[in-house]
């Protein structure tokens, strides 16, 4: 793993719902876990602003992109496998 | 949107239908889409799912006023556009106009990765978001299906596809929802289980190298509905389908005649023509006159300023006009009053059905008040024998129920393997005229012959039939010993008729000379008679004159002597003979 760069990490949910609550806490855990200081996490609820779905093609929910590092990656889902997290955020090599 | 009038109990509330604005389909459907719900609409790759969906939306917005949302998962919005544009549909002044929104999903398996539960939530504010921003009516979603190729955990699809269509439902929108036909199935994934209201199956099948689509409506919860394959045309106009169903035989029969354009005709047609929306049969082998019989049927219903189709399946328009031309009928003219409109297709284009759809359309559209189909047979060509008939009761039904007057022409006449399908169209037809091409002495002659013509007493008699640079004439029946002549034959028999007719003259003209001479012979011979008479009589008055002074005279002489004797005695004179002194 030669990035070092910082992790620009953007996550829509749709309310408070149990997934989006989920999705938050676990994203929150594995980034503390295996990108201290190297992450930044912006949370977007679909709710306040629907017409941002449709901007940015999102149709599950939760949805996790990963703008940084480059390419982006889509990552749909509570995250509460962790394993699949890492491998689709090029977190760690499987 | 057209709620449908309650004609059931008034207990049941009738359910609310929207229109699709798709001629045809709303008359099978009974007045539209189940309003409020979502339909789901089905078939194979390439038949037309996604023009059906947008012309649902564009025939919303512009005949409706309800305003329309198409998530397209499969086309991009620009391609979109451009493949509706082929339909004369401006979407990008709806959507400038904010009556139509097009949301396409972009979503590729390769690029997602899956951890964890999720839902289709943000499909749903999409949604949402599109149909409250322009307070759409009308959803067409096309073709979601392509989920199941996308996400790996089909149980939270289904059951986030089922929420979807309750929550569609909840929205009040008028949906449509396409999907790919499967195997043995409706659809690929099952999507019936959960649009259970409506199903409506396009289907594009090939049959002899000649593609038909058709719609049937597989089911339709809460409705009355058709239940056939219909027919369904998809090109500039939009989609049309073609409705007509042979059971009704409900048709107004009007009395109101129409001319056939042939004044000798008519006068065989009780002398005024056909019926108005009957239907005509004219069938005759090739060149036998059926053309220019229907082109004098044109010429007529325009003449009266009433408006006329013309199908040709054989030849261009440019083709027929000229031809026509030469007998002296202009079409020309009738054609450029717009009260004319040609339809030139060749039959083998697409299938019978796909014809009729056509037709269909055209009827519609230009409302005529005749159509000509020359020749009908070639369609017969471009179906399936046993459609043939099923499908011609459909246009047959279709034209009497406008009270459109047909006239169809068909090549052949009961000859072989014709019979079977003259047979199968006669009986739909209300006036059949067989025109028949017959040689005889080494030429062809054209003869008509009037086979029926329901509802009216019409002539029985074969008539011969001639192209004169002045259009049809029809001669007089010439009834010969052998039966009807033509041609030659009955100039022959005119010819010797009238010759048996001089001899005959001349005959009498000989007779009556002779019988003059003989009279003035007699006469003459009576006065001869006559004369002679006259003549013998003369002489016997002469002499019996003659012989009464002989007598006198005698008389005289005696006396004469008596005298003499009496002096010689007395006197003693010697006595001299008296009378005549001798010399």
């Amino acid at each position: 793993m030669t990035e070092n760069h910082g992790y620009n990490l953007r996550l829509y949910v749709a309310g408070q719902t149990p997934k989006s609550i989920a999705a938050i806490a676990n994203l929150k855990k594995i980034c503390e876990q295996h990108l201290p200081g190297r992450y930044e996490i912006e949370i977007i609820d679909l709710m306040k602003d629907p017409a941002l779905a449709m901007r940015h093609q999102i149709v599950a929910i939760p949805t996790l992109i990963r703008h940084l590092p480059e390419p982006l990656k889509r990552i749909i889902g509570d995250l509460s496998d962790t394993e699949k997290v890492l491998v689709g955020l090029d977190i760690r090599p499987t | 949107m057209a709620g449908k009038k309650r004609t059931t109990r008034d207990k049941l509330p009738a359910i609310g239908k929207a229109r699709t604005g798709i001629s045809g389909l709303d008359e099978v459907t009974q007045g539209g889409l189940p309003q409020g719900r979502p339909t789901l609409l089905c078939g194979s790759a390439g038949c037309g799912k996604t023009l059906f969906g947008m012309t649902f939306l564009y025939n919303g917005v512009v005949q409706y006023d309800e305003p329309g949302v198409f998530i397209a998962f499969e086309e991009r919005p620009q391609d979109l556009i451009k493949n509706v544009g082929s339909l004369n549909y401006d979407i990008d002044r709806l959507i400038a106009q904010n009556k139509l929104a097009i949301d396409h999903v972009e979503i590729e398996r390769a690029k997602i990765a899956e951890a964890g539960d999720y839902d289709l939530e943000g499909l749903f504010i999409r949604l949402g978001f599109a149909i409250d921003s322009i307070g759409a009516k009308r959803v067409v979603i096309d073709t979601i299906e392509t989920l199941f190729g996308v996400l790996e955990d089909e149980s939270a699809l289904r059951s986030e596809l089922r929420r979807l269509f309750e929550w569609l439902k909840s929205k009040g929108v008028t949906a449509i929802i396409t999907a790919e036909r499967g195997e043995g199935t409706l659809t690929r994934f099952g999507l019936e289980e959960y649009v259970a209201d409506c199903v409506i199956l396009l289907d594009n099948r090939v049959h002899d190298q000649l593609s038909t689509r058709r719609l049937r409506i597989v089911k339709y919860r809460g409705s009355a509905h058709g239940t056939n394959e219909y027919p369904f045309l998809l090109d500039e106009q939009g989609v049309t389908v073609m409705p007509i169903t042979s059971s009704g035989l409900a048709h107004d029969a009007s009395t109101e005649r129409l001319t056939s354009g042939i004044p000798d005709l008519d006068e065989m047609l009780e002398g005024q023509g056909y019926y108005r929306g009957s239907s005509i049969l004219v069938s005759g082998s090739a060149g036998s006159g059926k053309s220019t019989m229907a082109a004098h049927f044109v010429d007529a219903t325009c003449a009266s300023g009433q408006r006329c189709i013309y199908f040709a399946m054989e030849e261009s328009p440019s083709q027929i006009i000229r031809n026509m031309r030469s007998i002296g009928i202009d079409l020309q003219k009738w054609q450029d009053k717009k009260l004319l409109r040609f339809s030139a297709r060749r039959p083998s284009l697409f299938g019978l059905e796909t014809h009729l759809a056509t037709m269909y359309r055209e009827v519609a559209d230009f409302e005529p008040a005749a159509v000509i189909v020359d020749p009908l047979s070639a369609l017969l060509y471009a179906g399936a024998t046993g459609d043939v008939h099923s499908m011609l009761l459909r246009l047959v039904d279709f034209l009497k129920t406008r009270c459109v007057t047909a006239l169809f022409t068909n090549v052949g006449v009961l000859t072989g393997e014709s019979a079977a399908t003259e047979v199968q169209i006669s009986s739909l037809m209300d006036t059949w005229l067989l025109l028949y091409n017959r040689e005889s002495n080494g030429e062809h002659n054209r003869q008509l012959y009037l086979l029926k013509s329901r509802g009216m007493a019409h002539s029985n008699q074969v008539r011969e039939f001639i192209l004169t640079s002045d259009g049809i004439k029809l001669r007089a029946a010439y009834l010969g010993p052998e039966g009807v002549l033509t041609g030659s034959a009955r100039l022959a028999q005119e010819a010797k008729d009238k010759a048996a007719i001089l001899v005959r003259e001349q005959e009498i003209e000989r007779r009556s000379r002779e019988l003059r001479r003989r009279r003035r012979e007699i006469a003459a011979q009576i006065e001869m008679l006559q004369a002679q008479l006259t003549s013998e009589e003369t002489e016997v008055a002469l002499l019996n004159r003659e012989g009464m002074a002989r007598e006198d005279q005698l008389a005289t002489d005696r006396v004469a002597m008596g005298a003499s004797r009496l002096t010689r005695t007395t006197i003693g004179e010697p006595a001299k003979p008296v009378g005549r002194p001798r010399k």
